[in-house]
């Protein structure tokens, strides 16, 4: 009894999944990882950064946003997903400025990691040298659009949890872009340092002042494990 | 979407106060508007020039002389392409296909649409212009009549060339409609069914399976939604129905209303085709008039129906059928993720039947004829027939109805088209048919296609034709998604070092492995496809490729002169080489 209704594999493993769970929650939940950029535990899934994308029933569809289902049979670990996913980072690497070595975020940074995790050494593809001032506007926050990777975690945690829309997109395609809600820059609306939107973002585009270096460098989240390690941690500690 | 295209169109674009005075009206955050505002290519958040044209940007109209149509433009109104005239009278730019692919060199000016166009037809174009703008304030928008009168070149051809079954024959006022309403919606969609019928904007989808799954899904309201924003480039066949036989459009929708116990049908029809509006809104007056639309049609108790037309404003994404839906919903047109798919939860969250325009006049066709009547035409796999749009190099370009099965050279052979280097079957998102491959039939189930064929000849450089497609999708990704959204942009760059001769064998291989991923990892499918041209050329004709490889093993992507081009702008002088 109380067999559950949900029951995948990926990867040749079983994973049983509660209602309403999509591929990657229930994943995670298995110690499973399946590795994201765009996707934050706390907030909805949106699909920008295709990062999750397995290989579902033979067709390729982003974790983050597929519902689990029953009897679905999931690729995940496989050597051309990493290739594919190593691209896309590259690409969000090409396309915005990321100066791993002297930025505020390194160790501590999404993008970085997955870069180390999947196996990125350099970019192939050419530099976009994206330029766009700076946003100091705030007495609290700072905002470097040129490290934006346009995952919508802040637009969305700004609306969802903050309650304030502070944050959207501007534009579209190359030149679409983070936008802020008011024309003076993040500093006329009402984000306030303590807001989620100031707490999820991947990188280092939304940064708060004077609370970067409380933890330095070398010891730092990604500095000690890599990214994933504490997912995975769960089906380690689970196994016989 | 209507409030901002009223903004648009009465102060010529949507400033800081409008999208505050909006935001306030609709009760949400200005960076909400601005969002949507920025997203279409037909908004403008700065004040740009009083007349507004628009040049058509393809391969085909580029073959037909529109960069000196372009040139003569720049001249008369004394501006260069994407700027704006001193004055303030004219802003020129290029846009994206605008369905006149039989009828290029065309563009767009001020919503009229002006064809074939000359480089002697524009000083007289400009002057028109200049008149009509002293008279006061912006033109009428969309067109009016008078308006057209005085511009040259302001009509469109009727583009079909060759009517088939489907478009000739006897078919009466709402005879479909009228059929239908004779069996119970079960029935009708059975006859859809039985009649093999799938999405004729090329995904092919069985239409039936589609109608009976909208009509299972609850939901407080059913949508019946025509896709009339047809932007792949060189398709025109949905113009054509909708300027010819708009009445079969509707006929279609009603029924699809009837069966699906929908009473809300809404055209989303692309801002490029605004010149229509006149004329369908006519024709819907008339329909509501003769009680084929409104409340207890054609006397049957309780069907009430009606149709309403949503202007899009330039965005190709908007055909995919989700990004269709959020921008009905007056948001910015990315795709969403599925499932849910539109049957099931589409606009406002409500179940809603998408489909094409030609799959609307199909329905209605089938009703009128029968189901046995339709399938007796095409192939196994694709019952009936399909609209093709032929252009390029032909002798007499068009709109074909052509049974399914019909082979790429016996379309060739009707167009009058010769020598012919390759087709490009279902525009650029499609494939690149070389002519070993000219014996293969169009049909779902070997060329599938929306209709949209262009035509090139001998002489055609071919991978220019190629970097044209890729910088389209460079314009039209609609940024949602990383592989797209860069993607197409290397791509493009990719591509650009090969027409310029400098790739390497390297460059190709890096290129191919990219574009790969952009196929495999984007969200939807204009990023799925957005590949397609470089890969399938590159199938299809590796020698034109081989012959531009630059003969070393790398080059760099930069050239001295571009790597210099800033320290060139600061110091005022070229620099001193060392062999001069």
């Amino acid at each position: 009894m109380d067999a559950p209704t949900v029951r995948f594999t990926i990867d040749g493993i079983e994973v049983d999944a509660a209602p309403g769970q999509s591929v990657l929650e229930a994943c995670d939940a298995a110690g499973i990882y399946i590795p994201r950029l765009c996707y934050h535990p706390d907030l909805g899934p949106s699909g920008n950064c295709r990062v999750c994308t397995c290989k579902i029933n033979g067709r390729n569809s982003a974790a983050c946003v597929t519902p689990a289902a029953h009897g679905m049979v999931i690729e995940n670990d496989t050597p051309q997903l990493t290739g594919d996913r190593r691209a896309v980072i590259e690409m969000l690497f090409v396309e915005g400025n990321h100066p791993c070595p002297y930025c505020v975020a390194s160790g501590d940074c999404e993008l970085q990691a997955l870069g180390y995790r999947l196996g990125m050494v350099a970019p192939v593809q050419p530099y976009q040298w994206r330029s766009q001032p700076i946003d100091a506007t705030h007495p609290d926050i700072y905002l470097d659009r040129d490290r934006c990777i346009l995952c919508s975690r802040c637009i969305r945690a700004s609306r969802k949890a903050d309650g304030k829309t502070v944050f959207g997109f501007e534009g579209r395609g190359i030149a679409m872009r983070l936008n802020v809600d008011a024309e003076g820059g993040l500093g006329e609306t009402q984000m306030a340092a303590i807001d989620k939107a100031a707490r999820v973002c991947p990188v280092a585009c939304i940064v708060v002042k004077r609370d970067s270096y409380k933890i330095p460098d070398g010891s730092r989240r990604f500095d000690t494990a890599p990214i994933g390690s504490d997912i995975e941690a769960k089906r380690k500690g689970r196994a016989p | 979407m209507d409030m901002v295209q009223a903004v648009q169109r009465h102060f010529g674009h949507v400033g800081n106060d409008a999208v505050q005075a909006l935001a306030k009206a609709l009760g949400i955050h200005a960076v909400e508007i601005e969002d949507m505002v920025s997203f279409y290519a037909f908004f403008d958040r700065e004040p740009r020039g009083r007349n507004r044209i628009r040049l058509s940007k393809t391969p085909i109209s580029l073959m037909k002389g529109a960069s000196e149509v372009a040139q003569a433009f720049e001249q008369a109104a004394g501006l260069s392409l994407g700027g704006t005239s001193q004055d303030g009278a004219f802003t020129i730019e290029w846009t994206s296909d605008i369905g006149m692919a039989d009828q290029e060199p065309a563009a767009l000016v001020n919503g009229m649409v002006l064809t074939s166009l000359t480089p002697a037809d524009v000083p007289g174009i400009v002057a028109a212009l200049r008149t009509s703008g002293d008279k006061g304030g912006l033109p009428p928008y969309p067109q009016h009549a008078a308006q057209a009168a005085m511009l040259p070149k302001a009509m469109v051809r009727p583009s079909l060339v060759q009517p088939g079954p489907l478009l000739s024959g006897p078919h009466g006022l709402a005879g479909g409609l009228k059929a239908a309403l004779a069996r119970p919606p079960e029935k009708v969609i059975e006859e859809i069914s039985n009649s093999r019928l799938r999405g004729r904007g090329g995904a092919g989808f069985p239409t039936g399976l589609k109608w009976r799954l909208t009509r299972k899904a609850a939901g407080e309201e059913h949508y019946v939604i025509c896709n009339a924003d047809e932007g792949e480039p060189g398709t025109f066949k949905d113009r054509m129905l909708l300027s010819q036989f708009p009445g079969l459009v509707f006929d279609g929708m009603t029924i699809a209303g009837y069966a699906l116990g929908a009473r809300h049908g809404i055209v989303y029809l692309r801002g490029e085709y605004a010149y229509l509006w006149d004329a369908l809104q006519q024709v819907l007056k008339t329909r509501r008039a003769l009680g084929l639309l409104g409340a207890n049609i054609c006397g049957r108790d309780g069907f009430d129906f009606d149709i309403r037309i949503q202007l899009g404003a330039g965005a190709y994404i908007c055909g995919e059928e989700s990004a269709l839906i959020e921008s009905l919903e007056g948001k910015r047109g990315a795709p969403r993720d599925r499932p849910p798919f539109p049957t099931e939860r589409g606009y406002l969250q409500q179940p809603s039947a998408v489909d094409n325009v030609e799959t609307f006049v199909c329905a209605a066709r089938i009703m009128e004829e029968g189901a046995a009547w339709f399938s007796g035409f095409g192939t196994k796999e694709s019952a009936g027939t399909k609209l093709m749009s032929v252009s390029g190099d032909c002798a007499k370009p068009g709109v074909y109805e052509v049974p399914f099965g019909i082979t790429v050279n016996e379309l060739l052979d009707l167009a009058g088209a010769q020598d012919t280097a390759y087709v490009q079957v279902s525009g650029p998102s499609g494939q690149s048919v070389a002519p070993k491959d000219f014996g293969r039939r169009i049909a779902y189930e070997d060329l599938s296609t929306g209709g949209s064929t262009m035509i090139f000849g001998k002489g055609r450089d071919v991978l220019a034709i190629v970097l044209q497609f890729a910088g389209f999708f460079v314009d039209e990704s609609c940024g949602w998604c990383t592989p797209c959204r860069v993607g197409t942009t290397l791509l493009e760059q990719a591509m650009e070092k090969v027409v310029a001769g400098r790739a390497t064998l390297a460059d190709l291989a890096r290129m191919e492995e990219l574009a790969n991923t952009v196929m495999r990892m984007s969200r939807c499918g204009l990023g799925q496809t957005a590949p397609n041209p470089i890969l399938s050329t590159m199938r299809n004709f590796p020698g034109l490729y081989e012959e531009r490889l630059a003969p070393v093993a790398f080059t760099p992507r930069v050239t001295l002169h571009d790597a210099l081009r800033e320290a060139v702008a600061v110091q005022g002088r070229e620099p001193v080489t060392e062999e001069s």
